[in-house]
């Protein structure tokens, strides 16, 4: 009987975990102030740790902690006004007739939009990328100021602030209430979907000793991905960006080695690769594609399931990563997926094309660490050395974390024994 | 007689474990299943993707298949076991070892089989199959 409390307890607080995003949603419709709506919510996971373990769970502890969160603001509203007394211990205690309507109220699309609404009021136009990352981790991930701060590399009293103010500039602005319209639902999908890449490639770009601190936002990201996929079943591009995150993540064991430098693509031990991550993400490509409408994500999330495919490095369809690439260019053209093409251009057609295809890019890329890596990469292969290892120090100059400049640094090392 | 336990529960709450918690479940459903096999009543058991992956044809209207599981619910179907049980109430004791290897507010559903065929594929699929 003990081990079965203390397992409860794990369940408690996935419960309530799981249940946030779409609790706060609720509250906030409810209450149209995101402050109150949190309160509310921390005001009902404290009850549903007292009342769970002694009534036994609810049927439904998303609707328990909605309904028991709006009870308990409005009780705080009345003690103020120092009006009726409070009715709440019956009402914690006698739930299931409320849960009941509230529950068959929550289905549906009223639902849906609700944590739409949430997730996209973090996507204020106002705030900064990683502003708004850390804002949706707060509020609808629900992860602690300390573990967010921990994820960013910051103190806690400066990410506290941050949140503070990156709040205030959401409770200023016109929260959207109406039910959206399908082009308004179709651009808040698009802006919540790029916020939720956000938080992946927060996670996803931290390298050597930062991993273990960010790794979490990637499985965060892809935990509201889900999320997003259940409420929205039909659209192809979250199936794409579910896809993509899985697709990436399930090689986060492979990417660095033990002194936490980067282990590139091609050398990685594909046994260490998430096989279960891989199924899922390529399950959900198949069902994208019979829509016959592809996205961005989609298309990036067909070319990471092209490397999950091969067995080894060697096995890799570099015509088809080409291809996919090409029609990457197309749906959204930008300087870094030409260079991405680069990279299967050059197993396909040879260094020389690859180059070719970049050097227009240059002006474009003269601040991009990947840009020189790549260039350097190239000439080596063209035995034009000296060029190469220009390229390579300019790679250096512009790394992103310990982990690329010293990845950098062992091609210039094999530069030299090639040089001789 | 040969019993399917179908296990329900909520992806939301499986999906927000913690990966140590789903290891420790897994070990424990592991043995579970181990042993039903070493008394040689386990005829088979699955796991499930994430139903997101799911889509689901409808019959009736020429064959249209649309995204998502065939039922929107608050527990969703997550796998399932084929157990040959001594009658019903040894099929409700193998659930019991589950459930105490898996607690949760979820639910096994326990069907008897009317008629199973084990199958030609003669192997173990999956990141658990060894």
């Amino acid at each position: 009987m003990s081990e079965m409390a203390s397992l409860d307890a794990a369940w408690i607080d996935a419960a309530i975990t799981s249940a946030r995003p779409q609790a706060v949603a609720a509250l906030l419709r409810y209450f149209r102030d995101l402050e109150t709506a949190e309160e509310a919510f921390q005001d009902a996971c404290l009850r549903a740790l007292k009342a769970w373990p002694k009534n036994g769970p609810p049927r439904d502890p998303t609707a328990w902690l909605i309904l028991v969160g709006r009870n308990a603001a409005l009780d705080g509203v009345r003690k103020q006004s120092r009006s009726a007394p409070l009715p709440a211990e019956e009402l914690i205690s006698d739930l299931d007739d409320a849960e009941t309507a509230l529950a068959e109220r929550l289905d549906g699309d009223h639902y849906r939009d609700d944590v739409l609404r949430l997730l996209f009021i973090c996507c204020h136009p106002d705030l900064p990328a990683t502003q708004q990352v850390a804002v949706a981790l707060r509020i609808v991930s629900g992860l602690s100021v300390r573990q967010i701060a921990r994820a960013f590399l910051v103190g806690e009293s400066a990410m506290e602030q941050r949140i503070t103010r990156a709040k205030a500039r959401i409770g200023a602005g016109d929260v959207p209430f109406g039910a959206p319209d399908p082009t308004e639902r179709a651009r808040r999908l698009s802006a919540v979907s790029s916020m939720i890449y956000l938080v992946f490639n927060e996670g996803y770009s931290a390298g050597g000793a930062e991993v273990k601190a960010r790794g979490s936002l990637c499985e965060e990201a892809i935990r509201l991905a889900r999320l997003l996929l259940r409420l929205f079943p039909g659209e192809p591009e979250v199936m794409g960006l579910t896809a993509l995150l899985l697709l990436q993540h399930a090689r986060a064991d492979a990417r660095f080695d033990d002194q936490g430098e980067v282990v590139p693509l091609e050398e990685q031990d594909r046994g260490l690769w998430n096989r279960r991550m891989i199924a899922e993400g390529q399950a959900l490509i198949d069902k994208a594609v019979r829509h016959r409408r592809p996205g961005p994500y989609l298309v990036q999330a067909a070319i990471a399931a092209e490397h999950g495919r091969a067995e080894r490095a060697a096995d890799t369809d570099w015509r088809r990563i080409d291809l996919l690439y090409g029609d990457l260019e197309q749906l959204a053209p930008s300087p870094v997926v030409t260079l991405n093409r680069a990279v299967a251009v050059s197993k396909t057609a040879g260094p020389e094309a690859a180059l070719a295809l970049i050097e227009p890019l240059a002006p474009k890329l003269s601040g991009y660490f990947y840009f020189f890596g790549l260039k350097g990469g190239l000439l080596q292969q063209l035995g034009r050395a000296a060029e190469a290892r220009q390229a390579f120090d300019q790679a250096i100059s512009l790394a992103n974390s310990a982990a690329e400049a010293a990845h950098i640094r062992q091609r210039l090392d094999q530069l030299a024994r090639e040089g001789g | 007689m040969l019993y399917a336990l179908l296990c329900y529960d909520s992806e939301d709450v499986i999906g927000a474990w913690s990966a140590d918690q789903e290891r420790a479940v897994l070990a424990r459903l592991g043995l579970v299943e181990r042993a039903l096999a070493e008394d040689g009543r386990l005829a088979g058991a699955a796991r499930l993707l994430p139903s997101t992956t799911a889509v689901t044809l409808c019959k009736a209207r020429e064959s249209l298949v649309i995204d998502g599981p065939f039922a929107e619910t608050k527990e969703q179907l997550l796998g399932f076991f084929l157990v040959e049980c001594d009658g019903l109430e040894a099929a409700i004791e193998v659930a019991r070892r589950l459930a105490v290897a898996n607690p949760g507010r979820g639910a096994y559903e326990i069907r008897p089989v009317e008629a199973f065929k084990p199958g030609v594929l003669g192997r173990a699929v999956g990141s658990d199959a060894a």
